[in-house]
């Protein structure tokens, strides 16, 4: 489908690390990374994510989250909520 | 001592009663010894049954024995015993009164033992309550054994629930409710409709339940499109800081030149044999673009594609058509964004509609529905008809300009007027005139008024015309040796119009005036010009040696403001150019399918400069005014001269 091209690209797009895909309940349906690498970045992101939400919508009922950035030294994790999904990517912002 | 006489007398005391008997009086409050005590003894003590001859007991036995003859022996040798006891019993007991009660008592007792005994056998009659001796007879029954047996009945299934409710969460109920209430009134106002429809929404419901069973993924879109231009903007993310931020300080040095600073390229695999054709930016959307794909070569004709691109995306195309002919031309509608009307090399033109999924056109016209016979150079949408049905123009080389209404589901054309060469009818023989028809190559229509607009043909010349007027022209410009490839009125001043054409110059308009006012010679062919929407006398234009020009008539008239190359020269012309409505970025389309996209630096832009204590007027008028001055400046020497 055209939503498992735009995977495949986002996954061969430059410094990309790897792509995560989260359920409601946070287990991880598709990824390409080991497995406990991506149950660690499931879990956790997962209550990070919806603790964001929880906070922009608690200031503003008719806010949402779009999405979630964290950069850090070595790379930055990208989160982009969904009503049931959660996409994960993690790149190597090239500088 | 042996001649002592012990004297023993007969007493009836008992010796064994007790002399000094003390009871407590409660009258006197003290203990009081007892003046008479009791001198009874009883020897021998027997519980006799007998019953007096005469009572109803008695006379109830005596009836019960009648029948039974007992032996009165027995009950003789009966009494004798008890007269012998008697004997013995006066004989140890010194007591007189007693003797008689003794007696009496024991007498009765041989009587009712005598009445007894006769009869033991008989049971029928009813058996009497001992009254004398009442009898206690207990015994115990077993014990069963205890056994302790529990039941449980299933403990009713618990679930733990928590949750915090947030003021977020008490919105989305709300929310959902009102949602509820309103489905429930649509749902009232329609039960008034067919059972068909009904049966279409179950239809449609049980869709929605497979689709939700089946691809998972699909939900996703929407989160993967937003990650994938994330990631796009942190790969490129030194371009979106540029694009945003940057200013090319070192402009000030430069005494009014400007420069072109490279941004985002655009391309895709598929499109990298054909040349750009056609681009044109959204009206709603303003990062959003279109680019048609096709060829100019009219040896190599193969498939055409329409691609629509983003800023924010710049890797991959939003949306991807592809058609069998090349694309020439494209415009988007301005009241709906979603539409594009596209004119293909082979004459025919469609509509696509950005909304839905397919990547067909959603209209299409064909060889009987009155396709041109030559590429169609332009197409322009115009004001919906009296009939509110979109409608939109095309121009090609085979000489006609049709207007093409999308009636329901088909595309109607209306030709506007044949460009017939002016002073070539030829007188046939039978008397028949041949029109030799032009080929238009392009044009534009006037933003104020309706029915007025330019149409430049391979010849070089442009005409004006009407709507109104099908066959005359209102009137004719002698603009280029060859062919005009683009002419267009300006945003601003409503009569002054720019063309460019093979011919290497570019000229701008006064169209009341038959000369150019301006001409600038680009040495090498032109392929697009443009004007910018943010002013009135600034353009840019683009060359086939790869080099884009930007103009800006207030500061400079005669030579542009920038000259700069754009793509590398060999084997690539550069086709169209297009400015970016609101941000001040050109686009640029070449002929191996590349869009560059370059930012303005600020020369390019320059605003006129606010006098001290003069406010600034910003606005049309201003631009008009601005570009007035310019052209009287050129326009009296002429008069002039």
């Amino acid at each position: 489908a055209e939503v498992e091209e735009t995977l495949k690209r986002i996954q061969a797009h430059k410094g990309v690390v790897g792509t995560i895909v989260i359920n409601a309940e946070g287990i991880p349906i598709r990824t390409t990374l080991d497995n406990s690498t991506t149950v660690q970045y499931a879990g956790l992101l997962h209550q990070l994510t919806m603790k964001a939400k929880s906070t922009v919508r608690d200031i503003d009922p008719q806010n949402d989250l779009t999405f979630l950035r964290i950069r850090s030294k070595k790379h930055e994790i990208m989160v982009a909520p969904d009503k049931e999904y959660l996409l994960i990517v993690i790149q190597n912002p090239c500088e | 001592e042996l001649k002592e006489e012990f004297t023993r007398i007969l007493t009836a005391n008992n010796p064994h009663a007790p002399q000094n008997i003390v009871r407590y009086s409660f009258k006197e409050r003290a203990y009081k010894p007892i003046s008479y005590v009791d001198q009874m003894a009883i020897h021998f003590s027997l519980n006799g049954n007998m019953i007096l001859k005469d009572s109803d007991e008695g006379r109830r036995q005596h009836v019960r024995t009648a029948a039974e003859k007992a032996p009165i022996e027995t009950s003789a040798v009966i009494s004798e015993e008890a007269e012998i006891k008697d004997e013995e019993s006066t004989g140890d007991t010194q007591a007189a009164g007693e003797e008689e009660a003794e007696g009496s008592g024991t007498a009765e007792g041989a009587e009712a033992a005598e009445a007894e005994e006769p009869s033991p056998a008989k049971v029928k009659e009813q058996k009497l309550a001992n009254q004398f001796n009442f009898i206690e007879r207990a015994s115990r029954t077993l014990n069963n054994p205890m056994r302790e047996r529990a039941c449980q009945s299933e403990p009713t299934p618990c679930k733990n629930f928590s949750d915090t409710a947030n003021q977020w969460e008490i919105y989305d109920a709300y929310v959902e409710e009102l949602q509820k209430i309103e489905r429930s009134k649509e749902k009232e106002k329609q039960k008034g409709q067919t059972a068909r429809k009904e049966e279409e929404k179950k239809k449609g419901k049980k869709l929605t339940s497979l689709e939700s069973q089946g691809d998972d993924l699909t939900k996703i879109s929407k989160a993967a499109k937003i990650m994938e231009r994330m990631v796009n903007q942190n790969t490129f993310d030194d371009i979106a800081q540029d694009f945003k931020y940057f200013e090319d300080a070192s402009d000030e040095y430069r005494n009014q030149q400007g420069t072109l600073l490279p941004l985002w390229k655009f391309q895709y695999a598929e499109t990298k044999r054909l040349a750009v054709t056609a681009i044109s930016w959204n009206p709603k959307y303003k990062d959003l673009f279109a680019v048609g794909y096709g060829s100019y070569d009219f040896m190599k004709q193969g498939q055409g594609m329409l691609l629509l691109y983003t800023m924010k995306n710049p890797s991959f195309p939003e949306y991807v058509f592809s058609s069998e002919s090349g694309i020439m031309c494209l415009d988007f509608h301005n009241n709906h964004p979603s539409l594009v009307a596209v004119g293909f090399y082979d004459g025919n033109v469609a509509v696509y509609n950005l909304k839905k999924a397919t990547s067909q056109p959603s209209y299409k016209s064909g060889a009987k529905s009155g396709k041109h016979t030559e590429p169609v150079w332009q197409v322009k949408w115009q004001k919906d008809d009296l009939d509110n049905n979109l409608n939109f123009f095309s121009v090609s080389s085979d000489g006609r300009i049709v207007s093409w209404t999308l009636v329901k589901n088909e595309l109607v054309h209306t030709d506007v007027i044949k460009l017939s060469v002016e002073g070539t009818t030829m007188q046939e023989p039978e008397g028949l005139q041949l029109q030799i028809l032009g080929g238009g190559t392009s044009f534009d229509f006037h933003k104020k008024i309706d029915y007025l607009f330019l149409v430049g043909t391979e010849e070089g010349k442009i005409y004006k015309c009407s709507k109104c007027y099908s066959s005359q022209f209102l009137d004719v410009f002698e603009a280029h040796h060859m062919a005009v490839d683009s002419v267009s009125w300006n945003p601003y001043h409503l009569k002054v119009f720019i063309s460019c054409s093979s011919d290497w110059t570019v000229k701008i308009w006064d169209h009341t005036i038959k000369t150019p006012m301006f001409v600038y010679d680009l040495r090498s062919a032109v392929g697009d010009v443009a004007w910018a929407p943010y002013s009135s006398t600034v353009f840019a234009a683009v060359t086939a040696n790869g080099k884009a020009h930007v103009f800006d008539l207030n500061i400079n008239k005669y030579e542009a403001l920038c000259t700069q190359l754009v793509v590398p020269k060999k084997k690539n012309k550069i086709t169209h150019i297009q400015f970016n409505p609101v941000y001040p970025v050109v686009i640029i389309g070449d002929e191996q399918g590349h869009i560059t996209s370059l930012k303005l630096s600020p020369n390019l832009r320059k605003m006129p400069k606010e006098k001290k204590g003069q406010e600034v007027k910003k606005g049309p008028e201003v631009e008009i005014a601005k570009l007035e001055k310019l052209l009287n400046l050129v326009r009296e020497p002429e008069s002039k001269a």
